[in-house]
């Protein structure tokens, strides 16, 4: 064994083979070119073809809808990295397991139990922070039971998940109609995806929870990283997986909530974002991937609006084309064998 | 010492250990036998708390593994499972560093990087030590493995089957390593193993256990008989002597 250990040939073409992981300044690189870029369109985005009149207002705007798009781009790619994590799996986004359909069910309920109008009269702050709370105790305990229990069988979980999600969005679909038109309109909103229409009321909160659940995860960092190894090491490493599991899944759902409420489900945006940090960074820290995918969303979205909205006059709307290309990947993703 | 009180389990309603009750001596090379589906890997996970206890008490040097915060007992014992599948896509490097984990929580001092360094070359993967898992051999993957654990720093490990993929070089290159850490670094070793010759020439203990129970344990060469093996195994095995120690005919 030690004989081969020091092949002189291979040692002395690889001489720092054998030291470990070595100080890679790559994704330190690829990071800031990233930040570079995402600074560069934000300020095209703000300032191009800004006449004399109206500024402030139109900067206001335009800063609003900016902030709203980079928070939607954030939470959409930090949950679905931290979401591949804890699945132990590239296929699998929340948006495919059902998180958004589960906000929108739980919407739908809230509104025909709490009546239109009582939703309506509550402020929409408080509101939205005890979705956020129920949202994410149920999808820690649903999605915490079915990756603690079945994990291993990437297929069934797909499956169920797929399954999931349509009896989410068919009851969903079920109480809209049985339900008066002026409380279904209110529902409707958050159904569809849209980054047209932002709901500017809840930016600043949205902004605030998102920031809060993302440097959460950020401190997690080296704890994910071992929860990515899988079940049996991370326990064999001392790591408490059930409950970084369980933490984890709430953190996914927080930011699906703050997604899904700001423009709506965005079905397969996430899985471009996080095919697209994990290709970049070819590492599995997640010190680096949660940047790389928070930056790289914020770019397609900023970008994709940016060019949808301003230069090709609404002719196409982002989100189908964003849902197309997303839904493409997928399948390529599927038909590689890259279920993993 | 391991201690293993009384311990049942049962998987879907079906029994698959009854009533447990051994040892497993410090200080030792033990070595787990017995046919496919005894309920060796059942025990060592159940011992490795990679399975919640159903019944009785398992303590690994005093700590009891039910009751013990998992990330103490992280830097008591290692355990490798029967399947080595790891989820994220990792270079042997940084595969083996993760053996360092339960010390450092996240950030690596040189002393961890220089236990990597001794552990990926001990397991002869320095030239491969920037190869991503997947591009390497099921031997070379298996060797990782065990220099992970081996990493850990531990003072028991654990392991189901590391003989697996292993070349013969390579396997008696193991076995060798792990009698050394038994020998000079006091450590002790508990690992499954099919090749009975390998528990035959290395291992100080041994048991044997057959439909989820313990039918012998004691030292290699009073477990390893033709009367016990031809039981163990359902099938009549001879056994001569090589060097002073039993030699399984089993393969004639
Ligand atoms: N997930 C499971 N569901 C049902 N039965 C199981 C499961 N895992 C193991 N078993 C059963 O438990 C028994 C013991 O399995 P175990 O893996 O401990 O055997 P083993 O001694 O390690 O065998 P091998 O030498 O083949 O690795 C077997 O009969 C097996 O069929
Ligand atoms: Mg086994």
């Amino acid at each position: 064994m030690d004989s081969r250990a020091l092949d002189p040939g291979i040692a002395a073409r690889r001489p720092e083979a054998a030291a470990g992981p070595a100080p890679d300044r790559r994704p330190a690189l690829i990071l800031g070119g990233m930040a570079l870029l995402l600074a560069l369109l934000a300020a095209v985005w703000m300032l191009q073809g800004l006449g004399p009149g109206n500024r402030g207002f139109i900067l206001g705007l335009r800063a609003t809808k900016l902030a709203a798009l980079v928070t939607v781009a954030v939470a959409v790619g930090v949950s679905t990295i931290l979401f591949q994590t804890v699945a132990a799996n590239r296929v699998l986004t929340p948006s495919i397991m059902g998180f958004d359909a589960l906000y929108v069910l739980l919407q739908t309920v809230l509104v025909i139990t709490l009546g239109g109008a009582g939703l309506v009269g509550l402020p929409p702050g408080a509101k939205f922070l005890a979705e956020i709370a129920v949202m994410s105790a149920l999808a820690a305990t649903l999605f915490g039971t079915l990756l603690l229990r079945g994990a291993r069988d990437v297929p069934r979980m797909i499956l169920t998940g797929v399954i999931l999600g349509v009896l989410f969005r068919s009851v969903s679909g079920f109480l809209g109609r049985i339900m008066d038109p002026n409380e279904f309109a209110v529902v409707q909103s958050v159904s569809f995806a849209s980054f047209n229409r932002v709901d500017a009321t809840l930016l600043p909160l949205a902004m605030a929870v998102t920031a809060l659940a993302v440097a959460l995860a950020w401190r997690m960092s080296a704890r994910l990283d071992v929860l990515a190894l899988g079940r049996d090491p991370a326990v064999s490493l001392g790591l408490a997986h059930r409950g970084v599991t369980l933490a984890v899944l709430a953190l996914v759902a927080v930011l699906v909530s703050v997604s899904t409420a700001l423009v709506g489900p965005v079905a397969f945006f996430g899985l471009i974002v996080a095919g697209l940090a994990h290709g970049l960074m070819r590492t599995a820290a997640h010190a680096v991937l949660l940047p790389a995918a928070g930056l790289s969303a914020a770019i397609l979205l900023v970008g994709g609006q940016w060019l949808f909205e301003r230069q090709l006059g609404q002719a196409a709307t982002l989100s189908v084309v964003v849902e197309f290309a997303g839904g493409l990947f997928f399948l390529y993703l599927l038909l590689k064998g890259r279920i993993r | 010492m391991i201690q293993i009180d009384q311990v049942s389990h049962q998987i879907g309603g079906t029994p698959i250990l009854h009533d447990i009750s051994t040892t497993l001596p410090k200080g030792r090379l033990t070595a787990l036998i017995g046919p496919n589906g005894a309920g060796k890997s059942t025990l060592l996970r159940l011992i490795g708390r990679l399975e919640p206890l159903q019944a009785g008490r398992i303590t690994v040097a005093g700590h009891d593994v039910a009751t013990t915060p998992t990330d103490r007992l992280a830097r008591v014992m290692a355990i490798l499972g029967q399947q080595t599948a790891i989820a994220s896509r990792l270079r042997l490097s940084e595969l083996v560093a993760f053996g360092r984990w339960p010390h450092h929580k996240g950030r690596p001092g040189p002393a961890d990087r220089a236990r990597v360094t001794q552990a990926l070359e001990a397991f002869a993967l320095a030239p491969l030590a920037h190869r991503f898992l997947d591009e390497v051999s099921g031997g070379q993957a298996q060797r990782a493995h065990i220099a992970m654990a081996f990493a850990q720093d531990t003072d028991w490990l654990l392991l189901d089957e590391p003989l697996n993929n292993l070349d013969m070089a390579h396997a008696r290159a193991l076995m060798s390593r792990l009698r050394a850490l038994v020998d000079h670094a006091g450590r002790s070793v508990a690992m499954v193993v099919h090749e009975i010759n390998y528990a035959a020439a290395w291992a100080d203990h041994v048991i044997a256990m057959k439909d989820g129970r313990v039918i012998a344990e004691g030292p290699a060469a009073e477990v390893l008989t033709e009367a016990l093996l031809s039981d163990l195994y359902d099938a009549p095995i001879r056994v001569g002597q090589h060097l002073g120690r039993p030699l399984v005919l089993h393969h004639v």
